[in-house]
């Protein structure tokens, strides 16, 4: 019995997640007393370094290498995959909650007839049994999930759940060369090359104040509010992906793990509730201030000053009180 | 171009939400709603329909009763009819009983005697999260996706489609896939369109058809309880005038800002 974690790498670079996801599993393993294992998939030339450098840190790794994997498709992970998962026979396979996996995960679990624990942001082991925490209603509740199948459990988990950290002292570890058998014929995609829209315009990775609009704003022109506090505060504007989605505010200028990730010094969220994908992007900051009317909107969980009340009120008063 | 499009009814975003009394399950009142994602992969099937000018859009749901208005609200906005997977509201057999293989399993069997073309859904539920069901689902019958998906590019009686997919850090992909295909849509591809009067009467005539939900099978997970999140911070709560709420925010800003 043992953890495996699948790693993920873009152009000879690790996916920041899958360091934490390598921390988590690491910490699962220990927890479990059981090995921990990594596992990257890539063209062979392209995964050597990578593969060596976590074996480096103690862990063993599985380099799953095979030309048809050098782009990433669904069907060539989970072909993949699922040779190795029956190779190695984990009790556990730990992911990060990337793009990536969101596409070809679920599928594995399903090939193996078992079930993904998605978006995990904590995990508990008592009595030699794990427990997995995920988010319910956009934050709202937290949900312990435990694995019942019988087959291997897959769980991923969430960015900035999991310390990404490296164990300096530990003896190198071996690296293992696993060669899946995947035949063209299986890849039902053809994925193109990557391509960004435009240049972004706006860093909102660099700015220092920070005032971000969510859905509690109601109407389009009532963005005004939020543009005259961020005038008088000399801050950057920025927003949760719903008002981008309607096209308020650019796609530019959304914070969250489809957005923009930011650190600024202030954050002031106006009217968001705080969905786990917009805290990801914005819990850096050092001071947040959250106005909502709902007091058990999640945004107040990460808040250092939770404002409960009207938006419509409290911005525009903020905004004199600052001028004033 | 024969496309189903499977929806989720949950919450309304600002229904109360309690854990029930066992610890395991959510009370969340009587305000339910059609899951956004899946309105984004409705808006995408009725503009491929009115851009091909020909096809069938069928809309699919599983849940009790109460998933009727749902489905009513997509028919009102166009699809042509609907597939009610019934299911008991809680206990035995209810969506909350089974995992999501089991409940794309149920989806997997109504969509096999449809075959269509496409069928698409929304990235995620906006209640439990997971933003799987897509991807079991096209796997259960054994379909290639794309997830992610922000807009389709299709022709007429072509036997292949090209998606525009997103990535991450504002990263996009195009990608060719042959059909039949299954894709979750993301949001912000398209605008949601409201039901008008006329759509609203026309889907009065519009044929639900009502399947039985196959017994479950076991669960490969549980929930073993729910809890409350604990706040990170140290947290300064303000309640009250707005005035007042509104002067302490200007102070800290004031302070942390240097202004």
């Amino acid at each position: 019995m043992s953890v495996l974690v699948v790693m993920e790498q873009t152009g000879g670079g690790w996916h920041r997640i899958g360091r934490e996801a390598l921390a988590a599993g690491r910490h699962l393993a220990s927890e479990m007393k059981m090995p921990v294992a990594a596992a990257v998939l890539g063209a062979p030339e392209a995964i050597a370094t990578l593969a060596a450098q976590v074996a480096s840190e103690g862990v063993g790794v599985w380099a799953v290498g095979h030309p048809l994997l050098e782009h990433y498709t669904p069907d060539g992970f989970v072909a993949a995959l699922q040779q190795l998962v029956s190779e190695v026979k984990p009790a556990f396979v730990v992911f990060p909650h990337t793009y990536q996996v969101r596409d070809y995960a679920p599928a594995l679990a399903t090939r193996v007839g078992e079930v993904l624990v998605s978006d995990v942001i904590a995990m508990q082991v008592s009595d030699g049994a794990a427990t997995f925490t995920r988010q319910w209603m956009g934050g709202k509740l937290n949900a312990q999930y435990r694995h019942t199948g019988s087959g291997p459990c897959f769980v991923s988990v969430q960015a900035g759940s999991f310390r990404a950290e490296q164990d300096a002292g530990a003896a190198a570890a071996e690296v293992r060369q696993f060669a899946p058998q995947i035949d063209a014929a299986q890849i039902r995609t053809k994925p193109g090359e990557p391509f960004r829209e435009a240049a972004r315009t706006v860093d909102l990775g660099s700015a220092q104040v920070i005032i971000s609009v969510g859905r509690g704003i109601g109407e389009q022109e009532n963005l005004k509010l939020v543009e005259e506090l961020a005038g008088a505060l000399g801050a950057e504007l920025a927003a949760s992906r719903p008002i981008c989605d309607a096209g308020w505010l650019p796609m530019e200028r959304q914070v969250g793990s489809s957005g923009q990730t930011v650190a600024p010094k202030v954050y002031v969220a106006v009217g968001i509730s705080g969905a786990i994908q917009h805290l990801v992007g914005m819990k850096g900051a050092r001071t947040v201030i959250a106005i909502n009317k709902d007091p058990d909107a999640p945004i107040f969980e990460v808040a250092d000053v939770a404002a409960v009340g009207d938006l419509f009120e409290i911005v525009p008063a903020v905004t004199r009180a600052l001028k004033g | 171009m024969k496309i189903v499009v499977a929806v989720k009814q949950v919450p309304e975003r600002d229904a109360p939400v309690h854990v029930a009394a066992d610890g395991r399950g959510v009370e969340t009142g009587d305000a339910w709603t059609m899951n956004e994602p899946d309105a984004y992969a409705l808006e995408e099937a009725l503009q491929l329909k009115e851009r091909l000018g020909e096809g069938e859009v069928v809309v699919l749901s599983a849940g009790p009763e109460r998933v009727e208005s749902t489905l009513r609200e997509a028919l009102a906005k166009g699809a042509d009819r609907a597939l009610h997977i019934v299911t008991p509201e809680d206990g035995v057999g209810s969506l909350a009983e089974r995992d999501t293989l089991g409940v794309a399993q149920m989806l997997a069997e109504a969509v096999r005697g449809e075959s269509p073309d496409l069928v698409l859904t929304g990235l995620q539920s906006d209640d439990l999260g997971a933003g799987q069901t897509g991807v079991v689902l096209a796997e259960l019958l054994g379909l290639p996706h794309a997830t992610l998906v922000l807009s389709v590019d299709a022709e007429a009686g072509a036997k292949q489609i090209r998606v525009k997919r997103e990535l991450e850090d504002g990263w996009f992909q195009q990608i060719e896939i042959p059909l039949p295909a299954l894709l979750t849509i993301q949001s912000g591809g398209n605008r949601l369109r409201y039901a008008t009067l006329m759509g609203i009467k026309r889907a009065r005539s519009k044929e639900t058809k009502q399947i039985d939900a196959a017994s479950p099978s076991a669960r490969h997970d549980e929930v073993v309880r729910l809890v409350l999140p604990e706040r990170t911070r140290q947290t300064e709560i303000l309640s009250g005038a707005a005035d007042q709420i509104a002067a302490k925010i200007a102070e800290r800003l004031k302070a942390e800002v240097g202004i």
